[in-house]
């Protein structure tokens, strides 16, 4: 059976949904990472379908960019949360509130 | 001041060499201007420029004229002889050579002042005076002075006396009263260039006559503020009375003599204004009139003798503004006032000074009593300046006054009216002066224990009688008896202009049996009540509450005090709490504190919680992408 392209973008926006939710919701530092990523595969997809929508290979090059990026910032992410944790033994965001006006 | 300690003795001397000096060349010029005939009396020297802005120009001008004339022959005169008395009476003091300088500075503002070619140069000399006066009322400002209890023999168990530092205070007194005079004289001043371009007298006098009155009036009455103001009328006359705090060489020059005739003066170079403005003319006879019967009764009631001397100085002022009020009629015998005046007033004041040198710096008349005795120099030079001021005939003193009078009751109108109360008040006149001196010269001695009365150094006794010859000679010398009014009149005609009446030599003998009539009532009742021996609360309680009213100075200072101090006092109490506090403090406050609670609403986002920041930035994306999609 084939599905259109919309099937496609549907579940790609609520992959992004699901993932900015668990950013706004979630506690723990790692789950929030971990929904980010979700955020960003999510619009993988969507440059996918529009790359075969549209019969140019752009799409999926900017995919890869983001594969890149996204590993990258997994790396950062992760020491700075290392980094705090060992400081104070929490991987708490609420607990990251010393910028406090 | 200049060569300090090793000439302190000769202080005295030297400033009275520089009057002197002074003297014989105005005595000279004098002289150099008779010899000029009539028309060509009137001399301009064009000194060196003090400052020109836009249109205006004023330079240091003097000039030289009959009028200016009579006014520096009185000022060096009288001046000189009153600083060779200051010798004697200020030989103790360890200040005396700050009073000579003072002294000679004074003496240099007011020849300034009566020398003056435009109102500039004039004003200077008046403000040079006015500072003087402050400074030498002032003198003595860290030391006690007596002063007398109004109510004193009145009410059982008050002191006579008390003694308190008062001579700041009056000064003070003094420079505010000439103060808001010389506002006066500002606005005249500002209005005159406004009309006339020019401060210059040639200037502004050419081209009075074609005045509008309304102007005229205007700059008129602002001038005669400020006479009110330096030359001790009502109702800025209270700072004279005050002034005595001065040493008395003080009051005798400044007061009775030379600055508080600047006023005089001024109405007289300037009568151009008065007369265009018959307004002004009926003010200063009225102000004139009216002070110099307020003042009369106010003598009688004091205790002091320099209060009665000073109160008898603002009236007989009062008597120079009735003359010179009056227009062309009065103006040479209001001037003559001036010049009698000068003499028998400085004379009675160097002779009260004379007799506190004598008695321990004691004013209070209450404790005199038989000094013709101890005293007989001093004694006899009062006598002859009694004599002038009431009006014996033939002394400088009745000529002078019966050509005011008779002045004023040619003139008609409100003349009449200051004819009349000018007759009372000679009577009252008369009547507090005989009281002075007799009880200070006569009856019974009432000297406190231990004191011994004795007569002054010549130094002092020399000025008196020289003044004394004056008081006596000046009269019929410069005068006759008639409102033709002779030499002195025709000598200042150049300057004043001849008056258009005159009157019967029937007349004015007439009118000057009347007045001397009431004068000589007004000395019998004084020796009738104070000659012999003086029960003085039997005859305070039996005049209570006029004593009263007159011993506290009619009230008039009270009412100032009340109007100026309570009301100033109340009016800045209200602005400095309602207006200052609660209004500007409160708007500037009222600022702070909003930018205050704005910055603490603002503070709640940042709650350092990244999960909102996050939240934030959803928002904001959200909001840019609604935009981009449904952009019109």
């Amino acid at each position: 059976m084939r599905v259109g392209p919309g099937a496609y973008l549907l579940l790609s926006a609520l992959l992004f949904g699901i993932g900015v939710a668990g950013v706004l919701i979630r506690r723990n530092a790692i789950v929030v990472f971990m929904c980010i990523e979700l955020m960003l595969n999510a619009v993988n997809l969507s440059f996918i379908t529009f790359a075969k929508t549209n019969g140019s290979i752009d799409g999926q090059v900017l995919a890869f960019f983001v594969m890149v990026v996204a590993a990258a910032e997994v790396v950062v992410g992760l020491g700075i949360l290392v980094a705090i944790f060992r400081k104070r033994s929490s991987a708490s965001v609420d607990d990251v509130n010393l910028l406090k006006g | 001041m200049l060569l300090g300690q090793r000439l302190r003795r000769l202080a005295g001397w030297l400033a009275t060499l520089a009057v002197a000096a002074a003297f014989v060349v105005a005595l000279a010029a004098f002289f150099e201007l008779l010899s000029h005939d009539a028309e060509g009396r009137s001399q301009v020297l064009r000194g060196y420029q003090w400052f020109a802005s836009g249109d205006l120009r004023v330079a240091f001008d003097l000039r030289w004229d009959p009028l200016s004339a009579v006014m520096a022959l009185v000022v060096t005169g009288v001046s000189s002889l009153i600083h060779l008395y200051s010798i004697g009476y200020m030989e103790h003091d360890e200040r005396r050579e700050t009073f000579f300088a003072w002294l000679n500075l004074f003496v240099a503002s007011m020849l300034v002042l009566v020398l003056a070619q435009n109102f500039l140069v004039m004003f200077l000399g008046w403000e040079g005076v006015g500072l003087c006066s402050y400074l030498l009322v002032g003198f003595w400002f860290n030391r006690r002075l007596l002063l007398v209890n109004p109510l004193g023999r009145l009410v059982e168990g008050e002191p006579d006396d008390t003694y308190e530092v008062w001579a700041p205070p009056a000064a003070k007194k003094a420079f505010l009263a000439n103060r808001i005079g010389d506002v006066g004289f500002l606005l005249a001043m500002f209005l005159i260039f406004a009309t006339f371009g020019s401060l210059d007298f040639d200037d502004v006098f050419g081209q009075a006559t074609g005045l509008a009155s309304g102007t005229a009036t205007a700059i008129a009455l602002l001038l005669f503020v400020a006479c009110t103001g330096k030359s001790a009328q009502f109702p800025l006359y209270v700072w004279l009375p005050d002034a005595m705090a001065g040493p008395t060489p003080v009051s005798a020059l400044i007061h009775a003599a030379t600055m508080v005739t600047a006023g005089v003066f001024l109405v007289a170079r300037t009568h151009v204004f008065f007369e265009v403005s018959g307004t002004a003319q009926t003010v200063v006879v009225v102000v004139g009139a009216f002070t110099a019967l307020l003042a009369a009764l106010i003598a009688i009631g004091q205790d002091d003798i320099k209060k009665i001397l000073a109160y008898s100085t603002v009236s007989q002022l009062g008597y120079m503004f009735i003359g010179v009020g009056l227009g062309p009629i009065g103006y040479a015998a209001g001037m003559f006032h001036l010049v009698t005046h000068a003499f028998f007033k400085a004379q009675l004041f160097l002779g009260a000074g004379s007799v506190m040198h004598g008695n321990d710096d004691d004013t209070d008349i209450k404790h005199f009593g038989g000094l013709r005795t101890a005293m007989p120099i001093t004694f006899w030079t009062t006598m002859v300046a009694w004599a002038a001021i009431i009006g014996v005939p033939f002394l400088a003193g009745f000529y002078s006054k019966d050509q005011v009078l008779a002045a004023a009751f040619e003139h008609g109108g409100v003349g009449r009216l200051a004819w009349v109360v000018g007759v009372l008040t000679a009577g009252l006149t008369a009547f507090y002066m005989s009281r002075y001196v007799f009880l200070t010269f006569f009856g019974e001695r009432r000297w406190p224990e231990g004191r011994h009365p004795h007569e002054s150094p010549p130094v002092m006794t020399l000025p008196l009688i020289v003044l004394g010859v004056g008081a006596v000679v000046a009269g019929f010398a410069l005068t006759t008896f008639t409102g033709e009014g002779g030499r002195f009149q025709r000598f200042l005609e150049p300057v004043l202009g001849a008056p258009e009446e005159h009157e019967s030599l029937a007349g004015a003998f007439g009118l000057s049996a009347v007045a001397t009539g009431v004068a000589a009532a007004g000395a019998v009742a004084a020796y009738l009540l104070y000659a012999r021996q003086v029960d003085w609360l039997a005859l305070r309680r039996r005049y209570a509450s006029p004593w009263r009213a007159l011993a506290d100075r009619l009230y008039v200072d009270q009412a100032y005090e009340l109007f100026t101090v309570t009301l100033g006092g109340a009016l800045a109490a209200f602005l400095a709490r309602t207006v200052d506090q609660r209004g500007i403090d409160g708007a500037v406050n009222g600022v702070a504190e909003l930018v205050g609670s704005g910055a603490r609403s603002g503070r709640r986002l940042q709650s350092g919680l990244v999960r909102s920041y996050a939240l934030g930035v959803l928002g904001g994306a959200v909001l840019i992408v609604a935009f981009l999609v449904f952009r019109p």
